[in-house]
């Protein structure tokens, strides 16, 4: 699926970006969704993008106004949600959450040993349609 | 009107593939780390130091990762290991599909202890993708500047290893060593960090030791 050419050309720029990537993965699980429910008219998608993750936003709006061109889409909202990003201390028990420092000791016991738990969320929560 | 609820992962057709690389991997006992920086850091020239410094110890194989062309593919290749090239033809990253498939074309009589996959040089994408590595090996080199932990937490956060090469340019530049530490201590405070010079040989015997050990470890013998 990530193995075709991702290019959009905008006033003589190339542009190469992995959410490129990300939003023809997208829209490819939405049209094979559409079919097998009988959706010929999408008009709002609801994705769920975490602060640590690599995707950003605006991009991935960009994105999809170039790729989803065609009559499934037309007019569809897009809507992105954002995760903080949020991590447990394995030490302490204790969780805690990152502004935009990106600090992962634990401020409750300075313990190394703490995993994220959200923001590194990328997925399709839902779509609406006719 | 009608709403479907989907809750489906973006990246799931790329974490499936990995999962079954993941596993492929571990089968042919190898070690496999995926190296990544911004273009430039000094990848393949690293590359080309641990192949020598390993020479006659370890079975090395290198999945080569670029753009377009295959110039660090035929650097590789003179250090006599194996290679296989990956053009991504644009993409900003490796994905686990094209490793499987590179990994395919090495000869199953190769026998390897490790296997380098170098990424295309780019400190954003590559850190989204698993390609069903063991780990994440980052490199930053001094005359990038200090700030790119910050600026890129999540490839540092992710590395099990960060490299600091090109550390004979140390006096010429405004690197912070002091700050770079502190950064990556709050960012990564498990990574095991390497300083070194891929121009001078300076530092790579403490990075091979580490992967002899890591293949051993891999391999249980620790």
């Amino acid at each position: 699926m990530f193995l075709c050419i991702y290019y959009i050309c905008i006033a003589g720029y190339t542009l190469t970006m992995h959410e490129v990537a990300l939003m023809s993965s997208i829209l490819d699980t939405l049209r094979e969704s559409a079919v097998q429910n009988g959706i010929s008219n999408i008009t709002q998608i609801k994705l769920v993008v975490g602060k640590f993750s690599m995707a950003l936003p605006d991009s991935l709006l960009f994105a999809f106004e170039a790729l989803g061109q065609e009559e499934l889409f037309m007019g569809a909202v897009l809507e992105i949600e954002e995760r903080d990003i949020n991590c447990i201390c394995h030490d302490c028990r204790q969780s805690f959450s990152l502004d935009n420092d990106y600090y992962f000791i634990c401020p409750n016991c300075t313990g190394h040993n703490t995993e994220i738990i959200s923001g590194r969320e990328l997925y399709i929560d839902y779509y609406e349609g006719d | 009107m009608v709403q479907i609820k989907l809750e489906s992962n973006i990246l799931g057709s790329n974490e499936l593939l990995a999962r079954k690389n993941r596993s492929d991997f571990k089968n042919q006992g190898m070690l496999v780390l995926n190296l990544m920086s911004s273009p430039g850091a000094g990848k393949t020239t690293l590359l080309e130091r641990t192949i020598e410094a390993l020479n006659g110890q370890l079975r090395l194989g290198v999945i080569e990762g670029d753009l377009y062309t295959d110039q660090d593919a035929q650097r590789i290749e003179k250090k006599g290991v194996q290679v296989i090239q990956i053009n991504t033809e644009g993409t900003c990253h490796l994905d686990a599909g094209m490793v499987g498939k590179a990994f395919k074309d090495l000869p199953e009589s190769s026998n390897l202890d490790i296997i380098f996959i170098e990424n295309v040089g780019n400190l954003v994408c590559p850190a989204e993708f698993d390609l069903g590595e063991d780990y994440k090996v980052v490199v930053l080199s001094t005359a990038e500047g200090n700030d790119k932990p910050l600026k890129y937490p999540l490839i540092f956060h992710q590395s099990r290893a960060v490299i600091l090469n090109k550390i004979d340019l140390l006096p010429y530049t405004d690197f912070s060593l002091e700050r770079f530490h502190k950064d990556l201590e709050n960012i990564n405070p498990t990574a095991q960090t390497f300083m070194l010079s891929g121009r001078t040989g300076q530092g790579i015997r403490e990075w091979t030791d580490w992967l002899l050990e890591e293949v051993n470890r891999k391999k249980g013998k620790i």
